[in-house]
């Protein structure tokens, strides 16, 4: 080989081994990092017949079941209810809750499912939307409709 | 009536635009003087035509007309006049509305300030942003208009602004960030002028190069004031969140930051030259990706409008028309292009190709975290979310390579650098910036790898700009003579390179010794954070012109003397029925005091976030830095004389000769 198709191969492999180590790193830190969605009824009945694990990260939406807000009265420590069709599941959280938090609204919570119902919950979300209701979970309650009457006929849509 | 003539100027603005994308390309293929003519006024009238629609829909705005349905949606009486005029780009037909006004403003601004470019090539560009312009102005007219009535039943108020958007952060924000991403499209237009021409040389990189600029100064503070603006407004504390759309603005930030380096090697050394067409391509359709995701409604985030899928669909075939067409001339013309320079392995060229790769990775890494959840969900795998973990750990790995080389490149000569030279200096900062990081380090109460690590890459980008600001000056002799030959563009990276450390500082710091603390605060009640003493005096009610709530009034403390009187207000805003919260901080150089107020609690207490963020103001000063070596490069003397040069004469082997011949004479010194 000369000395100048040498440099180029050294050039080109060099590149290779990083984009293969860049990629293979990527891969790793994704597939830690991927929170998979899940209702409160796929929580408690399997989605697709796979349960979550006890101790798995992952993400769940449901609407706040009304009354079921406890705030402990020395802490900020909250725990409420989240259902969507089906049985309800328990979450718990230590924090300030977001300004659009209320019961009867439709939330996100990150965090670990730390018994077979029961949700640790590292970050709550509530989208500043006071009909908000997550896409996944509107999917999943296809056929109840979430329309104040008031928005009807205000909208050209 | 007003909102009538709006729309009909926009009609007439595409009419404009749809003529400007035939005639002076159509001219310039046959060489006729005449429909090359036609460009110019083109242009001028796009602009003039989009500015008048802009201005009826400020108007309609101003007058609170509510039979406009995007007035009424948008805008209320109770909102003082500054907003309303803000509101303009508040929702997504108005914003879009912007959006092309911009692109507008960006063509007069081609037209105008190119009188040294050969106007074959000019109407080239000028033809390709037309044609641009008819996708951006369709989608307008046909998927989202401004300026539809709701007539004959109308409101009597509007639905009020979105509360997040009744800040001054948001009246500057959405116009730079605009600003960035339609200035990518300016760069297109010029590489893809160049392609069709055939010629793609370095005084097609020459003239780019300052469009670039303008366009990377813009995004770079439209994205710095975007997280200034969700830092304080959000109430999480937080400068960055991975969030879908601050990712869309990013990606086309790190392509136009590895184009701003390429040109840099392609004008200079004549090489690179199809990669940094294909980046120059990219940037602009990365910008056109990022509309699609916060117009499509397909991403769910603080910033998506609402959704509609006629609109995604534009969006997206716009998206397959502008990425396909010009790869497809992209494949057809780059086998044409050969780099005629020739580098060694350590080089500043090789220097520049490792930027390259680690700026396309940190690309790949975000499209990829942005796009998975997308893909996974229309495969049907169900819905996942990419958390901030990964990108946080990406970047890390990302950026310690990129600040290596960072330090390496501006050392080294172009075509072949002699190692123990290079070594030399490497060594040096290496050793002061690992001594000074582990001394700061151990000097401080808790120690930390991240910070430490911060340190070392900052002080030795520090280190390293000063050798070679050193070594530019030491050839002629005396110090002051030596600074005053430094060009501003040089000083521009220099700059631009130092503000990365400051920024790299802030991030470190911010990530590593941030507290916080989530309190339960009756009246009278204090806490203590990080040596600092927050005193709740009370809780009072608040009226604003729409908007009702509570302040907390805090008195912050440090040693037993009273700092500083913070007011956290919780807004209600009444016409949308969504509450805000207004954290209050008290600004510092080396940290901030950031208080906000949460929700009520039972017996007169209050949930108050309380948090203590160091050097966090560094990462928007970096930024900052960065745009003023932007501008600094931008004022250069070289891209004004390229012009002279070009008048004197049509050919462009003697300027170029005299330009790297230029080049050379700076590095003979060194």
């Amino acid at each position: 080989m000369n000395p100048r198709r040498k440099q180029r191969l050294l050039a080109v492999s060099a590149v290779l081994v990083v984009v293969a180590g860049a990629i293979g790193l990527m891969l790793y830190a994704l597939g830690q990092n991927i929170d998979l969605f899940y209702t409160p009824s796929e929580i408690v009945q399997g989605k697709k017949g796979v349960k979550p694990q006890v101790g798995q990260r992952l993400r769940v939406g449901g609407m706040v079941v009304e009354g079921s807000v406890r705030r402990d009265p020395d802490s900020l420590a909250v725990n409420f209810d989240l259902v969507d069709t089906g049985p309800m599941i328990t979450v718990s959280y230590q924090g300030i809750l977001p300004d659009l938090f209320r019961e009867g609204q439709g939330i996100v919570a990150t965090g670990y499912l730390t018994q077979a119902k029961h949700i640790e919950a590292e970050e709550v979300l509530a989208k500043h939307d006071e009909e908000y209701m997550p896409p996944e979970l509107a999917e999943a309650m296809k056929g109840i409709k979430h329309v104040k009457p008031s928005e009807a006929g205000y909208q050209k849509e | 009536m007003l909102a009538e003539l709006g729309h009909f100027s926009l009609v007439l603005a595409l009419l404009m635009a749809i003529l400007l994308a035939i005639y002076p390309l159509w001219g310039a293929q046959r060489g006729s003087a005449t429909l090359m003519a036609t460009a110019r006024p083109l242009a001028i009238g796009v602009f003039l035509f989009t500015a008048f629609a802009y201005f009826c829909l400020s108007w309609a705005f101003f007058e609170n007309d509510f039979t406009v349905a995007y007035v009424a949606h948008n805008s209320n009486t109770l909102l003082p006049w500054y907003y309303r005029l803000t509101a303009v780009w508040g929702g997504h037909e108005g914003s879009f509305l912007l959006w092309v006004l911009i692109f507008s403003v960006w063509t007069v601004a081609v037209a105008v300030f190119s009188s040294s470019i050969p106007r074959e090539f000019l109407a080239r560009v000028l033809g390709i942003l037309g044609l641009v312009g008819v996708g951006f102005y369709l989608y307008m007219l046909l998927a989202s208009n401004p300026f539809e009535r709701l007539l004959p039943f109308f409101p009597v108020d509007g639905r009020d602004l979105n509360p997040l958007l009744q800040d001054f952060g948001m009246i500057i924000h959405p116009p730079l960030l605009y600003m960035g991403y339609v200035g990518f499209s300016v760069v297109f237009a010029f590489a893809i002028a160049a392609l069709i021409a055939g010629r793609l040389d370095s005084t097609w990189a020459r003239w780019s190069r300052p469009w670039t600029l303008a366009a990377w100064i813009f995004l770079t503070l439209g994205i710095a004031l975007g997280s200034w603006w969700a830092y304080k407004e959000l109430g999480w504390g937080g400068w960055w969140f991975w969030d879908p759309v601050e990712n869309a603005s990013f990606m086309p930030w790190l392509v136009g930051t590895a184009l701003l380096h390429s040109l840099a090697v392609t004008e200079k050394r004549k090489v690179f030259k199809s990669w940094t067409v294909l980046l120059a391509i990219s940037a602009f359709c990365l910008s056109l990706l990022g509309t699609f995701l916060v117009r499509s409604g397909i991403l769910v985030s603080v910033h998506s409008f609402a959704s509609d899928p006629t609109r995604g669909l534009f969006i997206l075939a716009l998206l397959m028309l502008v990425i396909g067409g010009s790869l497809l001339l992209y494949a057809l013309r780059a086998p044409q292009l050969r780099s005629i320079g020739r580098y060694q392995l350590v080089s500043r060229e090789m220097m520049l190709i490792g930027n390259n790769i680690l700026l396309s990775a940190a690309t790949l890494v975000v499209l990829l975290g942005t796009l998975l959840p997308l893909v996974h969900k229309e495969l049907g795998l169900g819905s996942i979310s990419v958390g901030a973990p990964f990108f946080d750990q990406m970047f890390v790995y990302l950026t310690v390579p990129f600040v290596f080389l960072l330090a390496m490149g501006p050392l080294s000569r172009w075509k072949q650098q002699s190692t123990s030279a290079l070594g030399r200096h490497l060594l040096m900062a290496f050793g002061i910036s690992v001594s000074a990081a582990l001394l700061i380090g151990l000097g401080s109460d808790s120690f930390s790898y991240m910070a430490t690590l911060g340190l070392v890459l900052s002080i030795w980008i520090l280190v390293a700009t000063v050798q070679e600001v050193r070594q530019r000056i030491a050839g002629s002799g005396e110090m002051f003579a030596g600074i005053k030959q430094l060009t501003p563009s040089h000083w521009g990276m220099v700059l631009g390179h130092l503000g990365f450390a400051v920024m790299i500082i802030g991030i470190a710091m911010v990530t590593s010794y941030s507290q916080e603390r989530d309190v339960r605060m009756a009246p009278g009640d204090s806490i203590e954070l990080a040596g600092y003493t927050f005193q709740l005096q009370g809780v009072e009610p608040l009226r604003g012109p729409n908007y009702t709530g509570h302040v907390a009034i805090m008195d912050i403390y440090a040693n037993g003397k009273k700092l500083n009187h913070l007011e956290a207000e919780k807004r209600f805003y009444t016409v949308q029925r969504s509450v805000m919260t207004e954290a209050a901080i008290d600004v510092g150089l080396t940290r901030d005091l950031y208080v906000a107020l949460g929700e009520q609690l039972n017996n007169g207490a209050w949930a108050l976030r309380v948090y203590v963020k160091p050097f966090i103001r560094w990462i928007w000063a970096g930024a900052l830095l960065m745009a003023i070596g932007g501008c600094l490069s931008l004022s250069d003397k070289r891209y004004r004389m390229a012009k002279l040069a070009h008048k004197a004469s049509t050919s462009e082997k003697p300027q170029m000769g005299k330009a790297s011949a230029m080049g050379e004479i700076k590095r003979a010194d060194v």
